[in-house]
Order: structure tokens, then sequence, then C-alpha cells
């Protein structure tokens, strides 16, 4: 029997799907003219100038300040609701649980307002404090999903094994429990990390006077015309993106090889 | 003597079941004792205690005549072989051997000559590098058992070990498990729902049925007379007849009268009266079968029956006969050349008959406890 090609065509239908807009804004980022309607020849221009707009590197600073110590305050938190819901099954778990979990469902611009009402309500200064605020705030959901997730799979005769050898449950929790959950644990941060880089919705309703994040200043260089810059800053962006995949994906084989060894 | 592990009227209750129910028993130093009884019957929620991962609603535990129902895990000189091994993935095997030195904060030195020692003696030095993901099952079960031992513990305690081996290694483990005991000499407490293990690697057994201690006993004791039906089903197989004692034949056998049964007497050890309703019970091994009637002396418990089923096994053969109501299980040992005699074949009428001392009355009997017989053996 003749094998089917549409499996081959739908493949090539999404490939291009995805990849062809995102095709198209790298080809621009190099455009020398100022519209992408047109192409005037290869330039390095917009990468140029990208590099001396200080907004862009405020920005940045800005993003990267949120996102780190929000990804970090998630982890731990996240790692510790993860436990609690794994280890303890009482009535207040099952409200914790839903608790944890309704920040995934709930849209962003219900979040953004809340959190915009609550920061204002209770009289707080809006800038990277709030944001961070309200960056933790679903960061810690995603990863207590993640840390859940690789609970389910844990042996707990394993912890059982470590007190019974006379390890206190302190030590138990250092030598063996945080070891075993940390690829989890940095699953989760990575999930977080990405999530609050490039998050628009919620940051935009709890931003302040000189708190602007990058997918803030992105959408304000759009309303002021200047895509070029942005195609170069969207194609940076890319090249990160892919090499922390990249590098996670290296990281990961690495295990598994290891194991199969 | 005083008992080196004592249950002091030891009960667990998750919520309506009685997961061990006032149980007392003691345990001796040096001894290798099992637990083993049907999924769900207590017996590993009673290691747990000893363990210290459970705590008894009511009573006390003791070790060595010190109360240690309250002590955590960590401060009992107490370890345990977990059924799935419980080892720790992300350490070499080294490590998870060397574990318990490390959390008691021994020096480096002392901890590398102990774990090079006992990797000796495990035979695993080409493998002390390695992960437990890399290694066979049996290796994890040497590692395992290695690792509790590295703490000279007073009682080693393991949750059914030998369960997620296949049968070859289950019994090559069995002995080193045998030779390990000889070789240290702590106190074993085992679990298991396997009565081979169990009787193969004892001292003492005790048998459990819904958190409670069924029979207690040396393992030859509790196969030759069981006390309840569901002993003498789990343990073997087992016939069972329901009489009524007519006459008591001194000093030591009673006659029963059994439906369709001509003639039939019992080793009267349990005592019973005449009138008595009694429950007979006799192993499948201990009957004899034969196409001719039996010699003179053996006119007492013999009956007549029909052949419904014959499995050849080799060393033996598995009959299944009809007498009146009852189907009577009975294996015969070939200790003679086979081939010399008339073989007894399918719908044969037969000749069957057992010692009296070889049938024993049950103190407690229930229909249920013969349907273990239905399932197959495990």
């Amino acid at each position: 029997m003749k094998r089917s090609r549409i499996p081959l065509y739908t493949t090539w239908a999404v490939l291009i799907f995805f990849y062809l807009p995102i095709g198209v804004l790298i080809l621009h980022s190099f455009n020398a003219s100022r519209f992408s309607s047109s192409w005037e020849g290869f330039s390095w221009r917009w990468y140029i100038r990208l590099f001396a707009e200080r907004d862009i590197w405020f920005a940045l600073q800005n993003t990267v300040i949120v996102a780190l110590s929000s990804t970090i305050v998630s982890m731990v938190l996240g790692s510790i609701a993860a436990y609690a819901l794994h280890r303890y099954h009482t009535r207040l778990q099952r409200v914790h649980y839903t608790l944890i979990y309704t920040p995934l469902v709930v849209p962003d611009i219900l979040m953004g307002i809340s959190l915009l009402l609550f920061f204002v309500g209770i009289g707080m200064q809006l800038g990277l404090i709030t944001i961070f605020l309200a960056h933790t705030s679903f960061c810690v959901s995603y990863v207590a999903m993640v840390v859940l997730a690789r609970l389910q799979d844990f042996d707990d005769s394993i912890l059982e094994a470590a007190r019974d050898l006379g390890a206190t449950w302190w030590t138990t929790t250092w030598r063996v429990l945080l070891p075993l959950l940390a690829p989890g644990i940095a699953a989760g941060g990575l999930l977080a990390f990405t999530l609050s880089i490039d998050d628009f919705v919620i940051t935009f309703f709890v931003t302040g006077p000189g708190a602007t994040t990058l997918p803030i200043q992105i959408y304000s260089m759009i309303k002021h015309g200047s895509p070029p810059l942005i195609n170069a800053l969207s194609t940076l962006l890319l090249v990160v993106t892919f090499l922390i995949v990249w590098l996670v994906q290296h990281l990961t084989q690495e295990e598994h090889r290891h194991e199969v060894d | 003597m005083t008992p080196f592990l004592h249950f002091n009227q030891v009960r667990k209750t998750y919520g309506d079941i009685h997961a061990v129910d006032q149980v007392d028993l003691s345990i001796r130093k040096g001894e290798f004792f099992s637990l083993l009884g049907p999924s769900g019957c207590g017996k590993t929620t009673l290691l747990r205690m000893v363990a210290g991962f459970e705590r008894p609603d009511v009573g006390r535990i003791l070790l060595e005549g010190v109360d240690i129902t309250d002590l955590p895990p960590n401060r009992r000189k107490v370890n345990t072989i977990f059924q799935n091994y419980a080892l720790f993935p992300h350490l070499s095997v080294w490590e998870n051997i060397a574990f318990g030195l490390r959390v008691a904060k021994r020096p480096a030195a002392e901890i590398k000559s102990a774990v090079d020692a006992m990797i000796d003696l495990i035979q695993l030095n080409a493998h002390a590098r390695k992960k437990p993901s890399q290694i066979s099952g049996g290796q994890k079960q040497r590692v395992a058992i290695a690792r509790a031992l590295i703490n000279q513990p007073d009682v080693l305690l393991l949750d059914e070990p030998l369960a997620a081996l296949d049968l070859k290694l289950r019994q090559r483990m069995l002995l080193e498990l045998d030779q390990i005991h000889d070789q240290v000499g702590i106190t074993f407490v085992y679990v298991t729902h396997d009565q081979g293990e169990a009787m193969s690697l004892s001292d003492r057994i005790a048998v459990m049925n819904h958190g409670r201690i069924e029979q207690l006993g040396a393992p030859a004791e509790i196969y030759e007379t069981p006390n309840s039906s569901f002993v003498a089903a789990f343990i073997g197989d087992s016939n069972f007849f329901d009489g009524v004692v007519t006459e008591l034949i001194e000093p030591d056998y009673c006659r029963l009268r059994i439906d369709g049964f001509p003639d039939v007497m019992c080793y009267n050890d349990k005592r019973k009266q005449r009138g008595d309703l009694v429950h007979l019970s006799v192993r499948p091994e201990k009957f004899r079968l034969s196409l001719d009637p039996p010699p003179n002396e053996a006119r007492a418990n013999c009956v007549r029956g029909r052949v419904a089923e014959v499995v050849y096994l080799g060393a033996q053969t598995k009959f299944l006969v009809h007498v009146q109501e009852y189907r009577l299980a009975i294996t015969q040992q070939h200790s003679r050349f086979l081939l010399d005699q008339k073989p007894i074949r399918w719908e044969d009428e037969v000749w069957i008959w057992w010692h009296a001392d070889d049938g024993y009355m049950l103190d407690r009997y229930s229909q249920t406890d013969e349907e273990l017989l239905e399932m197959p053996a495990g």
C-alpha cells in the first residue's frame, strides 16, 4: 500500500503557518527600508539603532529584575505549596488546590484589574514592586503545578528510607527530597521566568511611572511607529529563546543518556 | 527471658477498618520471624509501626524492654528493606550504602572502610559508582540490604523484599537472605504474602488475617496443625469435611460421623466431646490413593470415589476425586518408578484412605476460607 502523503503536507502547512510570520519578521529586521512594504537591501542599521535606545535597555533591565525576583520567590513558594498538596489530603488542602489552580484559568485581564484595584485599595505605590507581586501571584501557580506533577511520580518510600536510615526531617528534605525535585523545580522556574518576561496584560494594569517592562516598551514603540527597531529586538529575543531551549534540551538529554548507559 | 521485640495490645484503625486489632506478640532475639497473610491483613502496618512510620492508636511497642512507640523513625535502631527497594535514585550505589553513616556524621575514613567492606560482602565492587537505575533488580535488592545493615540495627525489617523479582532470582535471593541472617545474627522481621518464602526462611511464623494473628508457631507446626480453616487454606492446600463427634476412643482419638463416609477416626488433641460439631481437614498429600482396596489395618478413614481430573507434574500427580458431594484434592508423590504401576486415569473408581493422625480438627471454620483454595497459589 502506498503511504499517504497527507501527513507530510499537513506538517509543512503547520510549519509554514507557525514560522512564516517569524521568518518575515527576521527578514525585515535586516531591511534597510523604514517600511516593511519594500526591500531596500541588507542592513544592520536597526540593530545599531537598537543598542543606542536607552529606553529599551532600561525596560530590559526592569524586565529581568522582575522576572528573576518573581521566579525565585515563586519557585520557593510554589514548591512548598506543591509539597503540601501532595503530602496532605485534608479539606483545607482541597481549598488550597483550588486557590492554586484558579490563577491558571482566570483571564489575565481579570487578574490585572483585580490586582490594580487591590494595590490602589491598600494605597500601594504602583511600580516595580507591584509588578513583582503580580507576577509572583500567577507564577506560584505554574511552579506548583509543575512540581506537583513531578511529585506524583515520586516514590514516598524513598523519604521513609532516609528517615529509617537515621536522617532527621530536615536532612531528608535537603539531601533527598530537594535533589530529586530539583529538575521539576527548575522546569517550573523556567516556565515562570518566560511567563514573567513576556507578560503584557497584567503588567500593563499594575505598572507605574518609571517601571516600564520590555513588552510595555515594545507596545509603546509600535504606537509611536518604529517597527523596524521592534523587528530587530524581536529577532534578538528569538535568538536568546532558542539558545535557552537548546540548552535545556541539551541538559535533559545528557541526563537521559546517562540513565540508558 | 524477656522478649526482644514486644507488641503489647497494639491496635490501629483507619476509618472503620481495623488494620491491626489487639495484637500481642513477642519476637525473640536473633530470630527470623515472618508475618504472613493476604494483602490487607495488617502485616505491613505492624511492620511500619516497628519502623516508626505508623503510630498505634492503642498499645505499646517495646524493643529490649524500652518503649519505642513514640520515637521517630530516625531514632530507632531498626532498619527497613522496602518492597521496591526505595534506593536514592540521585546517589550512586556507594553513596546509597554510605547514607546511614553520613547522616550519623561518622568520620570519613570510617565511612569509607565500612562501605567498602559492605560492597565486598554483597559483591558489587564493579558497580559501586553506578546509579540505581543502571543496575539489575537483584543488585538493587543487595544494595538495599547493605544500606540497611550498615547501621548495625537491632532489628531488620523486610517488607515483601522479593515481591518485585522474578521466580528464579527470588529463589536465589531467598538463599542469600538466609545466609545473611546466619552471618549477622540480628533479628529479622519478614513480611510476606508468600507462604513458600515464609515457610522456608522462618524460625517462627505469625499468620495474620483481618488485623489479628490467627496462629503463631514454627512452620511445620502451622502446616501440620493449623487451628483455623483460614490458616489451613492459606498455608498449603486442604480438604474440609463437616462432621459430628460420635464416640471418644481413649486415650487420644475420637470417631466422627461425616455424611458419605463409612467410618472416620481422628486424633483428638483439641479434646472435643461427644456431639461436638467439628470441621475435619486433611492435606492433599496425606491421602493414599489406589485402584485396589487398602490393606486391612487401614479400614478406618477409607472411602471410594471417582477420579474427575488428573494433572501429572513429574515429581507428583494432582488428582481431583469426587466423593459424595465432596471434591477432594489429592496429591501423590512418585517415589517409585511410575511406569511399572497401573496408572490411575480419569473416571476410574478409586479407594482413598488416610491415617487418623493425619487429619486435624479446626478451632474455627469459615466457608469463605475454603474459597482460598480456588485462588491460584501466589
